[in-house]
């Protein structure tokens, strides 16, 4: 240790500076409104007067039966509408951008573009598309089935309650495919030749060496296109709603949380809007992602094994 | 120069213009309305007949989009920048504006006494003692079907449910024509043209809706279940893929001639007329025995009534008069086909679809759809249940007693009939 009189280091103002700007932008339109949802979830208007009720909304939405049968009913349509895209959308992301990153394939460029593109059409216009699509009266799924003899196979699973959030969270599927497929490319490109090199000069080719090499790689991209699904999904909305309105039916078979969200707080029809209910919707939601979230950050992450090139 | 004469120009126009205001002084009510729609013939019809027989007060039609309409309306009406007229929403919107001292009471307007007990329901006080709007427009349910396909077919249009099911059966027969245009994907169909558009008929109208509201009757009661039993006949004569179904389909599909029947609301006359390349007859909902007492689903829609801090209420009184007056209605009604008058003084109307529609007043009995007044404030909402419920019949998801038995269970959850 130097015994340097210790120079009062000049405040470094800049830092603050050049932060203030996306700190007062993230509070106004992120953390303000965050605690102000929260706070009207301990709220409940009585008389005209909001009164505070500690956690009774919680209790009630979780304890009285008339809250509590469509919220988990929610929660368990959330988790499949989950599952589907962890098992279908990743893994076909990963096998395009493993085929996609291949050396000899022809047009890799408009394959890329092409399967990308859905992703960044609105939710209204691939609503709609795939509602008159899949539509029995006018849509070309029955003909084209018709075309190769399998018109059996053909139902109205949009209005079926065992098939239609299945058929939505491939729909969504179809929609978002591009994003881990980009990603999971990026990766497979940052891998440095020499590595799959020294793999050939040991022998490793083909599928083997995507299953040696190159997939232990990309986890930890596999990891973040986990966790970004799992706030998407538990954050969709407008998917359900433009296909099967706010009251998601069949039956309530396509409800989310963020449709059952939607329909507290705002209401519908004669159904009144329940600000306090509708925030404490959105409060449990918050948390579920955060505990999602938290789980993998503390839980995964940390035990990903990274390589340095 | 050039500024001097700009200024001389000012000045003379701003004292014409007062002079010119001191002179007439006309009064401007605004009338705050989500029917942006209806504009063109506020401002071509209604607005100059007023103005021609009122001298003296100005109308001024300022419509908002109907999704924003009663949030905008209510910021206005605190804010005390609301305009002098009001377009009142049906039951408990307008009701707790009521209460909240923002709409006035209309008990001593005259002509009020002119409108049946059925169609100021939407617009009283639970007790029916304060009526605060005046009923301008209701919407009336039955079946709209394609005369040439019943023609070419031989069919009669039917009077008992027998005879329903009937035709129904053989237009499946003959296999031209799909028997019935409706699907459940959006289930309201379901629910308002089918439960609501049968069910008076089994529940006795008002009777029933009335004991409901009492407690007397229950959803599990047989009035209130079998017009789920009927709708549940219904599936074999829908088109294929029903569940997947949704009301522009069925309207388009009825419109564009492959189906026969097509469940309906009086408001789809003024677009199917201008859709449809064939002739279009109506009939109400079928009784269960020749000669029983017919009722019919006519709805209350649409009301108007006056801001309670007007600063003209003399002037929005003579308005909201012309407004209960027959002169009123008949514009309204023949401008409007399909959306009918509540004014008991008879309106000629030249559409005759919207005639065949009116005429059912005198015949049968009218009452609202069940669910409107008072049943649907809790949780879970009655309206938004009978819905999924009606679909679900339909969809075979659900028998017809469960159905009852969910919607009562429902409603007995937060809803106690005064004793």
């Amino acid at each position: 240790m130097t015994n340097t009189p210790a120079k009062s280091r000049p405040v470094r103002w800049h830092i603050a500076v050049f932060l203030m700007p996306a700190v007062l932008i993230y509070t106004a339109v992120m953390i303000l409104p965050l605690f102000g949802t929260m706070q009207l979830s301990l709220f409940r208007v009585e008389n005209n007067l909001s009164t505070f009720v500690g956690l009774d909304n919680f209790r009630t939405l979780f304890g009285d039966p008339n809250w509590s049968v469509n919220f988990w009913n929610a929660l368990r349509n959330n988790v499949w509408f989950f599952i589907v895209h962890m098992v279908v959308q990743n893994p076909i992301g990963v096998v395009l951008a493993a085929l996609l990153s291949h050396p000899k394939l022809r047009f890799s460029t408009f394959y890329r573009t092409a399967i990308f593109i859905p992703t960044i059409l609105s939710f209204v216009i691939v609503g709609f598309a795939w509602k008159l699509i899949l539509s029995p009266l006018w849509g070309i799924a029955p003909n084209m089935l018709d075309a190769v003899g399998l018109k059996s196979l053909f139902a109205p699973w949009l209005g079926q309650e065992q098939y239609a959030l299945t058929t939505l969270s491939l729909i969504s599927v179809w929609q978002f495919i591009g994003i881990p497929m980009m990603l999971i490319y990026a990766a497979l490109l940052s891998i440095p030749d020499e590595i799959i090199e020294a793999a050939e000069c040991d022998g490793i080719t083909g599928v083997a060496q995507f299953w040696k090499i190159k997939l232990p790689l990309i986890l930890p991209s596999i990891g973040i296109i986990s966790i970004l699904t799992f706030v998407g999904n538990f954050n969709a909305f407008d998917l359900i709603y433009t296909t099967q309105g706010a009251l998601a039916g069949p039956n309530y078979s396509t409800d989310i949380l963020g449709t059952f969200m939607f329909r507290t707080f705002f209401g519908f029809q004669l159904q009144v809007g329940d600000r306090n209910m509708g925030a404490t919707v959105a409060s449990v939601m918050f948390f579920i992602i955060l505990a999602g979230v938290c789980l993998y950050l503390f839980g995964i992450q940390r035990r990903l094994r990274r390589y340095q090139f | 120069m050039m500024s001097k004469t700009m200024i001389a120009v000012l000045l003379a126009s701003s004292v014409l213009g007062s002079a010119g205001a001191a002179y007439a002084e006309d009064v401007t009510l605004n009338i705050e309305s989500w029917r942006n729609d209806d504009l063109p013939i506020w401002n071509e019809k209604l607005i100059p007949a007023f103005e021609k027989s009122h001298p003296g007060i100005k109308l001024k039609f300022n419509p908002s989009a109907p999704t924003e309409y009663d949030a905008a309306l209510g910021a206005k009406l605190d804010a005390n920048s609301a305009g002098d007229i009001i377009t009142c929403r049906p039951f408990d919107k307008s009701l707790a504006l009521f209460q909240k001292g923002q709409l006035a009471s209309l008990n001593d307007l005259p002509g009020i006494d002119k409108f049946s007990p059925v169609a100021k329901s939407a617009w009283e006080t639970d007790d029916g003692k304060t009526t605060f709007c005046v009923p301008v427009a209701s919407v009336i349910h039955g079946f709209i079907y394609n005369k040439e396909a019943f023609d070419k077919l031989g069919l009669k249009v039917p009077q008992t449910e027998d005879e329903f099911f009937a035709v129904l059966d053989a237009i499946k027969k003959d296999g031209t024509y799909i028997p019935m245009a409706m699907g459940t994907k959006d289930l309201w169909e379901a629910a308002t043209m089918g439960y609501q558009n049968i069910g008076p008929n089994y529940w006795k109208g008002e009777e029933g809706r009335k004991a409901l509201i009492a407690g007397k009757e229950k959803l599990t009661d047989p009035e209130w279940v079998d017009p789920f039993k009927t709708l549940a006949r219904w599936k074999d004569y829908l088109g294929d893929g029903f569940e997947a179904q949704s009301y522009p389909d069925s309207q388009n599909m009825f419109t564009l001639g492959r189906a026969a029947i097509y469940p309906a609301g009086s408001w789809e006359i003024s677009g199917f007329n201008t859709q449809a390349q064939f002739k279009m007859g109506a009939f109400p909902p079928p009784v269960k025995k020749a000669g029983d007492t017919c009722y019919i689903s006519d709805h209350t829609d649409l009301g108007i009534g006056m801001n309670a801090k007007s600063a003209h209420p003399k002037e929005a009184k003579a308005f909201l008069e012309w407004v209960a007056s027959p002169e009123f209605a008949e514009i309204y009604a023949n401008a409007l086909p399909g959306f009918f008058s509540l004014n008991s003084t008879p309106v000629k109307m030249t559409d005759p679809l919207a005639q065949e529609f009116v005429s059912w007043r005198d015949k049968c009995k009218s009452t609202i759809r069940s669910t409107y007044q008072i049943l649907s404030r809790g949780t879970p909402n009655l309206e938004n249940e009978t819905w999924v419920e009606s679909a679900n019949v339909i969809n075979g998801t659900d028998t017809p007693e469960q159905a009852g038995e969910k919607l009562q269970k429902g409603l007995d959850s937060w809803y106690k009939p005064a004793k």
